[in-house]
């Protein structure tokens, strides 16, 4: 018997076996969890959290929390081109940076284009600020930033988040999950502090 | 490699030439004619806004920002308006609202104090101006953190898409389905057929050539029998109108055996 036929079949079998899986929760090998883990990070359209997988799989959310960290760590032992990373408060299987040109040479793709100066500084209030409402983003950048606004809801980086209860009940903004994954953030609190750019602001005179 | 390096050199010998320069506030916006093609070239600082312009002059004076020299800063800022408009170039409102806080500033800062007034209100303006600027900084130092960000997420990559029935919902159709939408499509086909058919029309001509032959051959024709050989609408108004045609022609003549009866043609001349 070859070895792929053996491989297959052994695969066929655990497919059949599917059943008695879902019934209770089993005893997995930590080496049989990593692997499953894995299969469910590949296959997940958007991040995929520990609480999931757990609760797909019925297993201990600890035990698929130290399965996701070992993964994460074989990859970059081993100097794959895939990279297991959290963002956007999940995990997710991407390439690694450092091989852009060769994937968008096979993609054909091309860098989308990069948000305007205005746009990102409406941004950086918005996400360092949310809740902020347009007046008070005038107030920081000195300028209307109408355009920049209109362009990061279309480009579903900002979403509204209700109204101020103040004169006029201006709309106010804060920064969606879409912003966290393009930006490569597990969370708001990964941002740097707006402290960490005081030096950079007031150090270039002294 | 040299050769083609002189070569080039010889080839554009306005490229040491500097062009004219006007200096505003340690900035350098060039005015340069470009010689291939005549077209003025204005370069100037880009600034968002009036804190960008005003932090940009504070930085280029090296003036520390705690302690703003307003008299001077204020000119400097005016200057760079004049330029602009001189330029004429478009400039946001926001710029002259700026320059209108300035010059009160600096106006209120050149006045003797008011020994009565309240704890020095310049300063808590100056201040203010200072906090902001100091606060718009550090949001375009945050921008420039998310432009880095962006830059490397935009180099990482994940998956295509899987296809499954979600995307793709062509995948969940069976055989019975398949044939269902078949013999729509023939259906579909039969009906056009039949429509080309109808279209068959008969002019104007044709049909009182038919009403005179079959008055010529029956010697008395009942329109009713007439008008139900048209088989559409348009045929039903061509008849009619052939009638009406032959009656003016007084080919045929029209007459009723009885009020509310048949109408009957008949050939008019006396045959």
């Amino acid at each position: 018997m070859s070895k792929a036929k053996a491989a297959s079949e052994a695969a066929a079998e655990s497919i059949a076996h599917e059943d008695s899986a879902i019934e209770g929760r089993r005893s997995i090998s930590s080496a049989e969890l990593k692997s499953i883990v894995e299969a469910l990070i590949f296959v997940a359209d958007e991040p995929i959290n520990a609480k999931t997988i757990a609760d797909v799989i019925d297993a201990d959310r600890a035990a698929v929390e130290k399965a996701v960290a070992e993964l994460a760590e074989e990859y970059d032992a081993r100097a794959s081109g895939l990279q297991l990373r959290e963002i956007a408060g999940g995990w997710q299987i991407a390439t690694r940076p450092e091989h852009h040109e060769n994937v968008r040479a096979y993609l054909k793709s091309k860098p989308s284009a990069k948000l305007s100066l205005a746009s990102l500084e409406t941004l950086a209030v918005i996400a360092y600020k949310q809740p902020v409402t347009v007046p008070e983003i005038l107030e920081i950048r000195g300028v209307q930033s109408p355009s920049a606004i209109k362009t990061l809801l279309d480009k579903r980086l900002i979403v509204a988040k209700g109204r101020k209860e103040t004169v006029g009940r201006p709309m106010m903004y804060g920064t969606s999950k879409e912003f966290l994954i393009q930006f490569g953030l597990k969370d708001l609190s990964e941002l740097p502090s707006v402290e960490d750019f005081q030096d950079l602001a007031g150090g270039s005179d002294s | 490699m040299e050769d083609t390096a002189q070569v080039d050199k010889s080839a554009t010998p306005a490229a040491k030439e500097t062009p004219a320069t006007i200096n505003v506030a340690g900035a350098s916006p060039e005015i340069a004619t470009d010689r291939d093609n005549d077209q003025l070239k204005i370069t100037l600082g880009e600034f968002e806004g009036p804190l960008d312009l005003l932090l940009y002059l504070i930085r280029q004076e090296q003036i520390n920002i705690y302690d703003i020299p307003i008299a001077r800063i204020t000119d400097e800022y005016l200057r760079y308006l004049n330029l602009m408009q001189e330029l004429d170039l478009t400039m946001a409102g926001d710029f002259l609202v700026m320059a209108a806080q300035l010059i009160e500033l600096k106006s209120r800062m050149l006045l003797p104090r008011d020994p009565l007034a309240e704890a020095d209100e310049e300063i808590d303006l100056r201040a203010e101006l200072v906090n902001l600027l100091l606060e718009h900084e550090k949001f375009k130092a945050a921008a420039e953190m998310l432009w880095s960000r962006a830059t490397v997420e935009q180099a990482v990559f994940t998956r295509a898409e899987i296809e499954t029935d979600k995307n793709n919902p062509e995948v969940a159709v069976g055989l019975f389905d398949l044939l269902r939408v078949f013999q729509e499509i023939l259906a579909r086909k039969k009906e056009e057929i039949m429509m080309e058919i109808e279209r068959e029309e008969v002019t104007m001509a044709e049909m009182i050539e038919r009403l005179r032959n079959m008055v010529r051959s029956a010697g008395e024709l009942n329109l009713m029998r007439f008008f139900e050989r048209a088989s559409s609408r348009r045929e039903l108004v061509t008849a009619f109108l052939s009638v009406l045609e032959l009656v003016r022609m007084s080919e045929i003549s029209l007459l009723q055996h009885e009020t509310f009866g048949e109408i009957v043609a008949r050939s008019a001349s006396p045959a």
